[in-house]
Order: structure tokens, then sequence, then C-alpha cells
């Protein structure tokens, strides 16, 4: 048995939160390695998802510090199962074409990068701290997939209607990015309504240059911050825990 | 062993000249990435800040500090990360930034000032002819804290260290 029982609280399931997500879309980037439509994408999307690995080994040393039950940050990574898993749907989905991938790394990053901002001013130290590093990166990842969405969108017909598509398919999985958050540790955290506010004006702004429409907020997919996913996130867990499930422990 | 004053001054010039395993013209002193040297009650503390949050690099140099260390005679040394302040080019030495020209790096604008989210790129000058007639490939590189440049006066591409 290989799983690990986390010793939950609403700060350590907060921090799990964001740490998830920084991981499995660090992850679904990852997969773009040495696929990439050129070379100079192939190293931005590897970029990208490398800091965004650097996040989540931030968070989950933070969460398993505050866990106190000796667990390690590869514990957390890989030795828990889906349920258990506390990412935002929208991460957990296949990678699909290109312009989907950047029209998630595009919408994530615009919610993300507010996120961030106002986690900087936080009473605890620690999360203060890994904001102020994660908003620097945030900023590169949000106009690089920024400047995609409008080249894709003012191109050609084909971009156009593909990054179309990709925002539409989505779009109802954005909702889940603005969650409240417990009660017990909505003062260490970012009070997600303003920052709704920051996320339309960025995507107003780009959406107007890449000819792009909003779409309507209509239902909004959710389940993912309690554990309900979809069935894509247990096929990447199998891949990405693999190693750590077959050899508990294994270090380079 | 108790470690003196000038002893600091020893182990701060050590590990100070520990380089950057991506950028080994760049000591990490010159880099910024050195923070802090001081005496706890266990030895000598070493603190060092990553330039990115998934810098591969931080392991690799908390080795070799601890290594420089070791064979200087200091044994008992630990290696700390912190995060905050969160590291910025704008702690690169002039030295550093020297270094990295003459090592076929554009070096980062001298003040990391928040630049515009969507917008034109500060001016940045090619390291091998001087010319400013250059243009950004990708904003990512070769490793997270460089981009893709070209100098259309030369032909030559080369790596931006991005400003941060």
């Amino acid at each position: 048995m290989t799983t690990i029982a986390v010793a939950s609280t609403p700060l350590v399931e907060a921090l799990l939160a964001r740490a998830d997500d920084a991981l499995v879309h660090a992850h679904r980037l990852s997969e773009w390695c040495g696929h990439a439509p050129m070379l100079e994408e192939d190293l931005a999307l590897a970029n990208v998802a490398l800091d965004l690995l650097g996040q989540a080994r931030s968070l989950y040393q933070y969460a398993a510090e505050v866990e106190g039950a000796g667990h390690s940050e590869d514990d957390l990574a890989y030795r828990r199962d889906a349920p258990q898993f506390r990412n935002a749907l929208i991460f957990e989905l296949p990678r699909g074409d290109f312009a989907e991938t950047i029209a998630r790394l595009f919408l994530a990053s615009a919610a993300m990068l507010p996120w961030w901002q106002a986690a900087m001013e936080s009473p605890d130290a620690r999360i203060a701290a890994i904001s102020a590093k994660a908003e620097k990166e945030v900023t590169y990842h949000l106009r690089h997939a920024g400047e995609w969405m409008i080249r894709l969108g003012d191109g050609t017909e084909e971009s156009h209607a593909r990054v179309a598509a990709a925002v539409a398919k989505y779009w109802p999985y954005t909702g889940e990015l603005f969650e409240a958050e417990h009660p017990a540790v909505a003062a260490l955290l970012p009070d997600p309504a303003p920052l709704r506010a920051a996320f339309d004006a960025t995507v107003a702004r780009v959406f107007a240059e890449a000819g792009l429409d909003r779409p309507r907020d209509g239902w909004m997919q959710k389940g993912g911050r309690r554990g309900v996913h979809t069935e894509h996130l247990g096929h990447m867990l199998a891949v990405m825990q693999h190693l750590q499930r077959a050899y508990p422990g294994a270090v380079w | 062993m108790s470690v003196t004053t000038l002893d600091l001054a020893r182990v701060r010039a050590i590990a100070g000249a520990v380089v950057d395993p991506e950028i080994p013209a760049l000591s990490i002193a010159d880099l910024g990435v050195l923070r802090d040297v001081r005496v706890g009650d266990g030895g000598v503390e070493v603190d060092i800040t990553p330039t990115y949050l998934g810098c591969p690099a931080m392991n690799v140099i908390a080795w070799e500090v601890e290594a420089a260390l070791a064979q200087a005679g200091f044994g008992d040394v630990r290696v700390r990360l912190v995060l905050s302040p969160a590291w910025t080019t704008d702690w690169m030495t002039q030295a550093g930034r020297d270094a990295l020209r003459a090592y076929g790096i554009a070096p980062p604008a001298a003040r990391a000032g928040r630049r515009a989210l969507f917008g034109a790129d500060d001016e940045t000058q090619c390291p091998r002819c001087g010319s400013v007639e250059t243009e950004k490939l990708s904003e990512f590189g070769s490793t997270a804290c460089k981009a893709l440049w070209r100098c259309t006066a030369c032909r030559e591409p080369f790596d931006q260290f991005k400003c941060l």
C-alpha cells in the first residue's frame, strides 16, 4: 500500500489545492516536450512547466510542514490518489491541440497572476514569500500565452477557429478558479471576488486584440477542490506516479 | 570549531566563488544568489536564494557550496534556501553583467522595472557586436532565466538574461 493518508486541515487543503493546480498543469505542459510545433515553443512550454513545478514544490513543502505528519513533498505529489487531489478541473483535462494548451495557459495565468499578487500581502510569511517569487514567473507566462492568443485569434481562419473552440471548451472550467476559501483560512489567502475583476479585464483586453468573443458565463464545472475529478486525472497520475508507486522512496 | 570574523570573510569568498552550473561564467556572488553567511550553533550557515522557484541548479549550487567549504576546512556547513526577499536581476553585480556579456549572454536591463504586461521590450544590446538592432525570438530560452534573441546587424542569435 503506497497511498498516504493526509492529516488534513483547512490550511493544508488550501495549500494542496494550489500545489496540485501547479503540478497537474506542469505535467500537462511537459507532455509537449519534444512535440511542440516549433523548437522555441518546445523550450517555452517546458520552461513554463518547470516554473509551475517549482511553485508546486514550494507549496508541497509548506503543506507537509503544516501537516506535520512527516510526509515529504514527494509523498504529497506521488502517493495520493485522484480523490485526494485538490486541483481545479481545468488543469487535468488532456492537453488537446496547441490552441487548447495556449488557451488554458492564458486563462489560468490570467486568474493566477492577481491571485499571487494578492497573496504577496498574506499575513502568513511563507505564503507571501512563495507568492513574491511565483508572481514574477506567472507574469511571463501570461505575457507569453496572451501574445499567442492574439496571434492565433488574429491569424488564419484555421487558427482562429481552433483557439475559439478552445476558449469555448475551457470557459466553463474557469469558475472553479474563483471559489471562496474555507472560512478558517480566508484571512491568509486572497479573497477571490476582486480577483475576478482583474481576470475579466485581462481577458477583455486580449480577446479584443485577438478578435475573440468572450463566452457567456453559464453553468460552471466544479468538483476538483473536493476531490471529485474527471476520468482524466487518474490516467495522468498513473503515468506521473508510476515510479514512486512501483519503487516507493526511490531516489536518483 | 570556533569561527571568527576573519573566517566569515573567507567563507563568504569561498561560497561566493561557486559558479552557476548552467552559466559557469557567473559566480553566485555576482548573480546575487548568495544572500548571507553566518555562524550558527552548529557551525557555518549559508543562505542562498533561487532565481526561479523551479531552478534545477539550486541543489547543485548547495552541494558545491558545501563541498567548497569542506575542502577549505569548514566541516559543519548548513546551506539554507531562502525565498524572501524575492531574487531580482537588480542584485546582479556589474562584474557579473560584464562576465555575462563576455560569455555571449546579454545581461538583464539595469533596473528590473515592472514592464507593461503586453508591450514593447526593453532595448537589448547584442553581446557580440554591440548593436541594439535586435529582436526577441522567444520569451523562453535554454534555461528559465533566459530569453532567445537575434541581432539583425550581425545576424547572430543570442541568449538574454531575463529581467526579473
